[in-house]
């Protein structure tokens, strides 16, 4: 089953055409990996379908209606959610806080009880900070519960992210360079990370330079270069490919 | 891994006395409503009560207005027109229409609710600091409007309030009135630590950081802004009722643009997203003119300098600088 559509998508920034006239699909329950060099548009489609950009030409469909156009926070409510290749932190919040923003969708956000503090708001909110606990262990950041997230080293923020996107309970995670920055230990332990989170039966679209994790994770991979397609197919075949080698993974080596 | 995390997460939960005490809403809140309680023993004169009395008026407005500068990131120059407006409706609707006093109250709230409203959706549905620019604007027609449209509002010369009335009970004098501030002062403190750790509170703070981030995980950051906002001016419309009451009579002046200027200034100076930073911000701001009557012509130069000295040399505000500063030489 198709989950997530994308027909002749194009974004331009003043002159230049960041994504280029771009279809792809990704079935449900995969791990479909976008890769391509530095500037290939592939944050910049990450963008269009999470809403953050609206598309110059071109749909986004989500289980088959369309949803480009809606904002970011509509499209969480269908069930999309990200972490950001330049983090996108709550930094004046504790690190368990930030992922329990993630949970917003899911309590009660009704003025009234909030402002008088109606025992359902304490409970749900209880209940919220256990799962968001179990979250922040599950990405591998639970020593940092307490903590102030300003405090948080790199690594663990990257992570900190994933947990806040899995607090939503998305059924489309889209995770921009995950890896980048991290050492080879927790490149290793984010790609087991990646690989429960698909075991649970969310789809996850994956932008990673980390060949290594790519080639092992995928279902799929799609390769993009100047805002294009330049091929797609599973794993092998993207790297038997001349082309791919020729423009990336030969530029890589 | 997993047991180190309930090894640092198990004290905190069980907390003991000490920590509860820390905790703003039990501990902070009940620390405030000693001071508040203890704090006559230390008023000599009626005039000592009139500055208290104002101190707690201001504060009761700063807590909200923090709720918008101090979390949601936002800056209203107008906060004094919705007091104002707030003054106006209790003045004009109990002298001039026979309401009774609570019924003007609500009434000025709600007015000031759906004003806010009004010009904040359509502001804060752009992107950008827009809502300065209108806040200050509206402020400026608000101050126009009382001034000249005198046949209602007295025109500059202001209007003259009876007593506060509840239920045939005639409310005045100094010990009443400061026992109706301070305990609105409590509620309204208790309301925002609330509302600061509930799903809304953790949306405000988190558009604050950062808008795309919190728009991925479902934050309507528009919606929320406005929600401050409303919030905020509504707060503000109460106090200045209960002022216009206190008072006996209420002047333009009270809801002109320096006094909007004064009341960014104390959240500010007291220090951004702490609730007890702004009360002790409203606090100090109330005082000190009181202290340094020589200062007087100079008002809004000193006021300028606070200013500038607070973001200069504690961007934190005076509450916080100080909490951190005794933290700090506790733990050398
Ligand atoms: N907001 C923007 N305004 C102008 N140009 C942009 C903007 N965002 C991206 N671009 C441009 O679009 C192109 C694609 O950028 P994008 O960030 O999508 O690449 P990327 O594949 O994610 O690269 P990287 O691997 O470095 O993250 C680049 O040329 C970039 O400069
Ligand atoms: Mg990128």
């Amino acid at each position: 089953m198709t989950l997530l559509r994308v027909e002749t998508l194009s974004k331009q920034f003043g002159g230049i055409a960041a994504v280029d006239g771009l279809s792809f699909a990704v079935e449900a329950g995969t791990i479909h990996s976008i890769i391509g060099p530095n500037g290939a548009g592939k944050t910049t489609v990450l963008n269009l379908v999470t809403g953050v950009y609206a598309p110059s030409r071109g749909a986004v469909y989500l289980d088959g209606a369309m949803v480009s156009g809606k904002p970011p926070y509509e499209l969480a409510a269908c069930g999309l959610s990200r972490t950001f290749q330049n983090l996108q932190i709550y930094t004046s919040m504790t690190a368990l806080e930030n992922v329990m923003v993630g949970r917003h969708l899911r309590l009660d956000r009704r003025l009234l009880p909030s402002l008088l503090r109606f025992p359902g708001v304490v409970r749900r909110d209880e209940a919220a900070r256990d799962r968001c606990i179990e979250l922040m262990e599950f990405v591998g950041c639970g020593r940092y519960v307490d903590a102030d997230a300003a405090s948080l080293p790199y690594g663990a923020l990257k992570r900190l992210e994933i947990a806040r996107a899995l607090a939503t309970e998305p059924k489309l995670l889209l995770l921009d360079e995950p890896a980048a920055g991290l050492n080879a230990t927790e490149s290793r332990e984010v790609d087991a990370v990646i690989k429960k989170i698909a075991a649970q039966g969310i789809t996850v679209i994956l932008v990673e330079h980390d060949m290594k994790m790519v080639m092992g994770i995928s279902d799929r991979i799609l390769v993009l270069n100047h805002g294009r397609k330049l091929t797609e197919g599973a794993p092998d075949e993207i790297a038997a490919h001349p082309d791919v080698i020729a423009a990336y993974l030969g530029a890589a080596a | 891994m997993t047991s180190d995390v309930h090894a640092s997460a198990a004290p905190a939960r069980r907390g003991g006395l000490a920590r509860a005490l820390l905790r703003p809403r039990t501990g902070g809140l009940g620390l405030l409503a000693l001071v508040i309680a203890l704090l006559p023993l230390a008023l000599p004169n009626a005039y000592a009560y009139d500055v208290a009395i104002n101190a707690g008026l201001n504060a009761i407005v700063c807590v909200g207005l923090n709720l918008l500068i101090g979390y949601a990131g936002q800056i209203s120059l107008g906060h004094a027109a919705f007091f104002g407006l707030g003054a106006y409706a209790s003045g004009i609707l109990t002298t001039r229409y026979g309401w009774p006093a609570p019924g003007a109250l609500a009434a000025g709230a709600v007015l000031v609710g759906v004003l806010a409203f009004a010009v904040a959706r359509p502001v804060l549905r752009l992107k950008g600091h827009y809502l300065a620019m209108a806040t200050l604007g509206l402020g400026v027609i608000i101050s126009i409007v009382l001034n000249t449209e005198s046949w209602i509002t007295g025109g500059p010369d202001g209007l003259m309030l009876d007593d506060l009335t509840v239920l045939g009970w005639t409310l005045a004098g100094d010990h009443t009135w400061y026992g109706i501030v301070g305990v609105t002062l409590l509620l309204t403190v208790w309301l925002a630590l609330n509302l600061i750790d509930s799903p809304v509170g953790r949306a405000l703070r988190a558009l604050h950081g950062t808008e795309i981030g919190a728009q991925v995980v479902g934050v309507d950051t528009a919606h929320y802004k406005v929600l401050a906002f409303v919030v905020s001016a509504v707060i503000a419309a109460v106090a200045g009722s209960l002022f216009a009451h206190y008072a006996g009579m209420i002047t333009p002046g009270k809801a002109g643009f320096m006094k909007s200027v004064e009341l960014v200034t104390m959240v500010v100076f007291g220090g951004m997203a702490s609730t007890f930073g702004a009360i002790v911000g409203a606090v100090s701001l109330t005082v000190l003119p009181q202290l340094l009557v020589a200062f007087e012509d100079y008002e809004s130069i000193v006021l300028g300098l606070i200013m500038i000295g607070t973001m200069v040399f504690m961007r934190r505000g005076l509450f916080v600088t100080l909490l951190d500063l005794a933290k700090s030489w506790r733990r050398s």
